[in-house]
C-alpha cells in the first residue's frame, strides 16, 4: 500500500464527480503530495489515467479490488 | 495568447436530459485546465434560471429507456396525456439521484467555481421577454460576435 497524504471517498459518485471532487481536493494539497481516491465508477479507470494525463499530475497506482476502485495521485 | 487550451461550447436546449452536456463538458474541461465558455442561445437560457425545474419528454423521442419496458410496448399517444412529462421527469430525477448521477444544479455551481464563462445570448432575452432578475448572477450578456472572439481561438468547439 502506497503513502499518502490525503484520502478521497468518492464512492456512489458518477462521472464525472469522481474527477471533478478530486480535481478540487488536489488543488487543496501541495506539490508532491499524494491523494488517495476510492471510487465505485468503472468509467473512472480510464478517466483518472486520462485526468492525469492531461493535468502532468503523477498516476501512481490504479488498481481494482472488490468492486472498489484505487488511485494514488501525485500532485505535480 | 496563453498556453492553456480552450473549450467554447454552444446550448442550444432547455430539457433536462440535454442540460448536462454542457455543464458536464465544461466543468470537465475545466477540471484538466482548460478555459472554457458556454454561450446559451434560445431554449439553452432555461440553463441559467435560478429555478431551472428541468423537465424531459418521452414525448417523440423513440430513443428514452422508460421503466418496465415501457418504451416498448407503451403507445406513443399515452406519453402525450397530461402528467407525463411530469411523472417521467421525475423517475429520471430520481434515478440519477439513485445512480450517484450530480445534479444539474451541482454541475452548473461547480462550473461557477471553476470560472467556466457563461453567456446569455441577449437576443433570445429580448426576444422571449425574459426577466434577467429570473437568471443566476455572474452570467454575462452577449451576441454572436462575443462568442466568435473566444470561439475562434478555441481548440474545442460543440454545438449542443
Amino acid at each position: 500500500m502506497t503513502d499518502y497524504t490525503e484520502k478521497f471517498d468518492a464512492t456512489g459518485l458518477n462521472c464525472p464527480l469522481p474527477i471533478l471532487r478530486s480535481k478540487k481536493v488536489l488543488s487543496k494539497m501541495g506539490s508532491g503530495d499524494v491523494l488517495y481516491v476510492i471510487s465505485t465508477d468503472s468509467g473512472s479507470v480510464k478517466d483518472f489515467d486520462a485526468f492525469c494525463k492531461q493535468t502532468g499530475n503523477e498516476l501512481l497506482e490504479s488498481s481494482e479490488a472488490e468492486g472498489k476502485y484505487h488511485y494514488y495521485i501525485r500532485k505535480a | 495568447m496563453s498556453d492553456e487550451k480552450k473549450l467554447a461550447i454552444i446550448a442550444t436546449k432547455g430539457t433536462l436530459d440535454w442540460a448536462y452536456p454542457p455543464f458536464i463538458l465544461a466543468s470537465t474541461a475545466a477540471a484538466i485546465g482548460y478555459e472554457a465558455q458556454i454561450f446559451f442561445t434560445f431554449y439553452g437560457l432555461q440553463l441559467l434560471k435560478k429555478d431551472m425545474n428541468l423537465k424531459v419528454s418521452p414525448l417523440g423521442n423513440p430513443g428514452m429507456p422508460m421503466p418496465m419496458g415501457m418504451d416498448k410496448w407503451f403507445p406513443t399517444l399515452g406519453t402525450a396525456l397530461p402528467g407525463m412529462e411530469s411523472v417521467m421527469s421525475g423517475m429520471m430525477k430520481s434515478k440519477m439521484k439513485s445512480k450517484g448521477v450530480a445534479s444539474v444544479a451541482e454541475l452548473r455551481d461547480l462550473c461557477l467555481e471553476a470560472d467556466v464563462k457563461l453567456i446569455a445570448c441577449q437576443m433570445t432575452v429580448d426576444l422571449f421577454d425574459m426577466d434577467p432578475d429570473d437568471f443566476i448572477d455572474g452570467i454575462d450578456y452577449a451576441g454572436a460576435t462575443t462568442f466568435f472572439e473566444f470561439a475562434g481561438e478555441s481548440d474545442v468547439n460543440l454545438f449542443i
